[in-house]
């Protein structure tokens, strides 16, 4: 691919030579004097002599929406387009395409049945000039980022396995210290033996816990002691059976809250669409994600290196697991029809006997997902961050007021409550957040 | 001597033993239950895996030709002859308030601010991170933008753009559409759309004959 774009190259300066022979000479001379960008403005000259900053501008603004360099899009890859056509043709089907293929053109109408008849955006806006710029960007070579060197000890692993090995290591290490000691002090004996010493026993003096046995006060106390701190870690350890807190299964997609919600800044409910106007938020469909992943198919180099060394990560595998289950073909930029489900693995989960309501709490109650769900936008992985327990539910109704501003439907109640408890705010509980069969069926 | 040796050896059991505790607790899976019969659902759950369904997975597809709730016909194809003929005739059959208004604002902002930006100039976060590019101002002269091809594009997509029909009703489709065609006229320096002169009753009545429920779309 590389080499095809390089020989293209060649053609082009080829070609342009004999014609402009005497400007390219000119140039020759001139680019030892005068730096490249000076040169670029002054002369009208073949295409790699124009702005490609100012091409790659427009090419931005204008073109990437239906056009990569080097794939095709909505619109074919337009690397190395200004070798296909000559320059008038493309000013004018730049210019107004529709126009041309309304006129029979027969280039164009060719590109446009291949197509599928799509039409492509007229620029009546751009100049030939900036034109120029355009198809000189085209021929920009992708740019390739140089990965600094990995710094010692920051391995493609993640935190928690490197800690375990450390960990591991450390418990060897003391593992091999205890058999020494023991060794060590084997030999030691029998060095003495042999020497006919005689190691000096201490006298038979009562030891400590034989004390401690007899002083029965102390017994009592300990025993106390004890029985209170294993009782206090038994109820600590029943008490969470149960409770999912901090539980973060492996998803079948490494789907990172942290890059969408958090550094793209997607709005919790772009993708948990119907958190807004219903019992439970959804776990988006996959046509979702390719209102976005349509354009992208990999990652930026900078998100793929942070992703491989600091969690292990291959994140544009991760996109093409999400293009198998939808069946995008990235080629032919259309879809397969052979899909898969992704089994997500559903995380929040309250039993089935209690009832809980995102759209009472999220539209009717103003509460932020964060509230509830910790900070999501800050997590790699997805995990649960409150306990979901009874007493959870129940403590928030007591502290948290109702939004009483703008809620027309229950004005009336609003304000038979405030005269009942005689103030202005209200909180969930007093509305009758606590009532079990508010909670439970 | 021996004593001491023991006491060490004692340590190191039970090191070693809290160590592979610690371990083990791992975050991968659920915690233990009492009775786990009491909090596993006998009925099939909300995105549950059971052997029942094809693929396995509760969430499926909705089954063929069944039509949402609140789903109203939508006449224009899915062709560049169905945008134009949409943007030339069909219009918006929903009253501007000051409620449709904001309503537009705030989901204009969940679901079009990342890409078109809050003003619709097409500087969205993902536009000035370079993530996507391309995306056209309202205001751009080359697009002709009017209401009906507003709300064309919001159920089809166009192009690179996906379909947003699965995400939002007919209703609030309506709603974004005022809500743009508001930003392209400040983009442009046009008066905005303002609530007309209207009696309270008009437009309830208006809004009560939308279809509140269901999305607009058997595609999801
Ligand atoms: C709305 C999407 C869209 C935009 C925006 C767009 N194009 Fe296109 N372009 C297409 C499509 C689709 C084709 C294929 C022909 C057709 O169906 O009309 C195409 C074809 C082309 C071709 C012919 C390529 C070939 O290999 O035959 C060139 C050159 C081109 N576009 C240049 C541009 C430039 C330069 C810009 C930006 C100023 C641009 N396009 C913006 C959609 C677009
Ligand atoms: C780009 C789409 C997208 C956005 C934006 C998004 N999410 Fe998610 N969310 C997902 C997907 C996909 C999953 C399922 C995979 C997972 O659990 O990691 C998920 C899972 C979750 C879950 C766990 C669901 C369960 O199984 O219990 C919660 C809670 C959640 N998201 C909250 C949020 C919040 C809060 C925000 C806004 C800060 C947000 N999401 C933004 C796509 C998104
Ligand atoms: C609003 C646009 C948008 C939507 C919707 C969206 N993504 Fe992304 N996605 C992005 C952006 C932006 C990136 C980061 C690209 C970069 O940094 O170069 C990304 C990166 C990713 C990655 C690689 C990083 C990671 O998170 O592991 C995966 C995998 C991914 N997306 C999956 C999904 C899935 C699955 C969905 C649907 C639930 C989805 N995306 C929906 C914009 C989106
Ligand atoms: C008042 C607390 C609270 C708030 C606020 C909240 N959630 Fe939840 N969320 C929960 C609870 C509790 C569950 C478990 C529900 C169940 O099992 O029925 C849950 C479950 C979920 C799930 C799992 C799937 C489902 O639909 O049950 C997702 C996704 C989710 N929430 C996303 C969000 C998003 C996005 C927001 C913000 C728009 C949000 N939540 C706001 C408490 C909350
Ligand atoms: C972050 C605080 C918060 C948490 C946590 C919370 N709620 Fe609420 N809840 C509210 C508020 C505020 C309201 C009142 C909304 C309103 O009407 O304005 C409410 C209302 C309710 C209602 C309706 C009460 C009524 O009188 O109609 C139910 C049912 C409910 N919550 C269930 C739950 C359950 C179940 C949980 C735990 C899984 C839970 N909530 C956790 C804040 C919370
Ligand atoms: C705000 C909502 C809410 C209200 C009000 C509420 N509960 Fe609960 N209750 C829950 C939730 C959520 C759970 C599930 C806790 C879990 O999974 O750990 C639960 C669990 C339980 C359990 C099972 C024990 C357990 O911890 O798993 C019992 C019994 C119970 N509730 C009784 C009651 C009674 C009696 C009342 C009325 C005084 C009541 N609840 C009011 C939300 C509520
Ligand atoms: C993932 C980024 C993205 C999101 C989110 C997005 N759009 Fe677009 N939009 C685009 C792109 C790219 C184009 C250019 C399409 C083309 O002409 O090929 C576009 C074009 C448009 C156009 C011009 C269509 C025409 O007639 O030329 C309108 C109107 C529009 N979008 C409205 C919306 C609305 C309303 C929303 C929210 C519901 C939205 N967009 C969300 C990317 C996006």
């Amino acid at each position: 691919m590389d080499n095809n774009i390089t020989d293209r190259m060649e053609k082009v300066s080829y070609r342009n030579l004999p014609s402009k022979l005497s400007l390219a000479l000119l140039a020759l001379v001139l680019t030892f004097s005068i730096s490249n960008s000076a040169f670029a403005s002054t002369t009208v000259l073949p295409t790699q002599a124009a702005d490609t900053t100012a091409g790659e501008a427009l090419f931005k603004a204008n073109c990437a929406a239906c056009h990569k360099l080097g794939k095709k899009a909505t619109g074919p890859a337009l690397r190395g387009v200004g070798d296909k056509y000559d320059r008038e043709w493309l000013y004018s089907w730049i210019k107004n395409s529709t126009a041309m293929v309304k006129s029979g053109d027969a280039q164009a109408v060719a590109i446009y049945e291949e197509y599928n008849k799509s039409v492509m955006t007229s620029f009546p806006a751009l100049t030939n000039a900036d034109i120029d710029n355009i198809i000189a960007y085209t021929y920009t070579q992708p740019k390739t980022v140089v990965l600094p060197p990995t710094p010692p000890g920051t391995e493609s692993s993640g935190g928690g396995v490197s800690n375990n090995i450390i960990l591991g290591i450390l418990s060897l290490v003391f593992l091999m210290l205890v058999v020494i000691l023991y060794l060590v002090n084997n030999t030691l004996r029998n060095f003495a033996k042999s020497q006919g010493i005689e190691v000096e026993e201490k006298e038979a003096r009562t030891p400590i816990w034989k004390l401690f046995i007899q002083n029965q006060f102390l017994v009592l106390v300990t025993s106390i002691l004890l029985l209170l701190t294993a009782g206090y870690f038994g109820y600590g350890y029943l008490m969470q059976v149960g409770v999912d807190q901090g539980y973060a299964p492996v998803q079948p997609i490494h789907y990172s809250h942290r890059i969408h919600a958090g550094e793209n800044q997607i709005d919790c409910n772009y993708c948990h669409s119907s958190a807004r106007k219903s019992k439970h938020s959804g776990i988006p469909s996959l046509n979702v994600c390719m209102n976005c992943h349509k354009n992208i198919g990999e990652v930026a180099a900078e998100t793929q290196l942070q992703g491989e060394q600091e969690f292990g990560v291959d994140y544009n595998a991760e996109i093409q697991k999400l293009y198998k289950a939808v069946g995008w073909d990235e080629e032919n930029q259309a879809y397969t029809g052979v899909t898969e489900p992704v089994k997500w693995v559903r995380i929040h989960n309250l039993p089935d006997f209690a009832y809980f309501n995102h759209s009472q709490h999220v539209t009717v109650g103003g509460i932020e997902c964060q509230k509830c769900h910790g900070p999501v936008e800050e997590m790699e992985i997805m995990s649960q961050h409150s306990p979901l327990t009874m007493g959870w539910c129940i403590n928030c109704h007591r502290e948290t007021n109702i939004k009483v501003e703008g809620n027309d439907y229950y004005t009336k109640i609003h304000d038979e409550l405030a005269k009942k408890y005689g103030k202005d705010k209200l909180t969930a509980a007093e509305m009758g957040g606590l009532e079990c069969g508010k909670c439970h069926y | 001597m021996i004593t001491n040796m023991k006491s060490l050896i004692n340590i190191a059991v039970v090191l070693v033993a809290t160590v592979a505790l610690v371990s083990c607790s791992e975050q991968g899976k659920p915690n233990f239950q009492y009775m786990p019969n009491m909090y596993e659902p006998v009925g099939y759950e909300t995105y549950g895996e059971y052997e029942v369904f094809a693929g396995q997975m509760e969430a499926m597809l909705p089954a063929e030709g069944t039509i949402p709730r609140g789903w109203m016909p939508y006449d224009y194809e899915d062709t560049t002859e169905g945008l134009n003929l949409a943007k030339a005739e069909l219009t918006n059959p929903l009253e501007v308030s000051l409620e449709s208004l904001a309503e537009g604002k705030a989901l204009y902002d969940i679901y079009c601010a990342v890409c078109h930006g809050t003003k619709g100039d097409g500087q969205g976060i993902l536009m000035q991170r370079e993530k996507i590019l391309g995306i056209p101002s309202y205001a751009d002269p080359g697009r002709n933008i009017t209401e009906g091809g507003v709300y064309h594009v919001q159920m089809y997509g166009l192009n690179s753009m996906g379909s947003y029909a699965s995400q939002t009703n007919e209703l609030e489709r309506w709603q974004i559409t005022q809500h743009v065609m508001n930003l392209k006229a400040a983009l442009k320096g046009e008066p905005l759309i303002a609530p007309k002169v209207a009696t309270e009753e008009t437009t309830e009545q208006e809004l009560e004959s939308m279809p509140e429920e269901g999305h607009g779309s058997t595609e999801h």
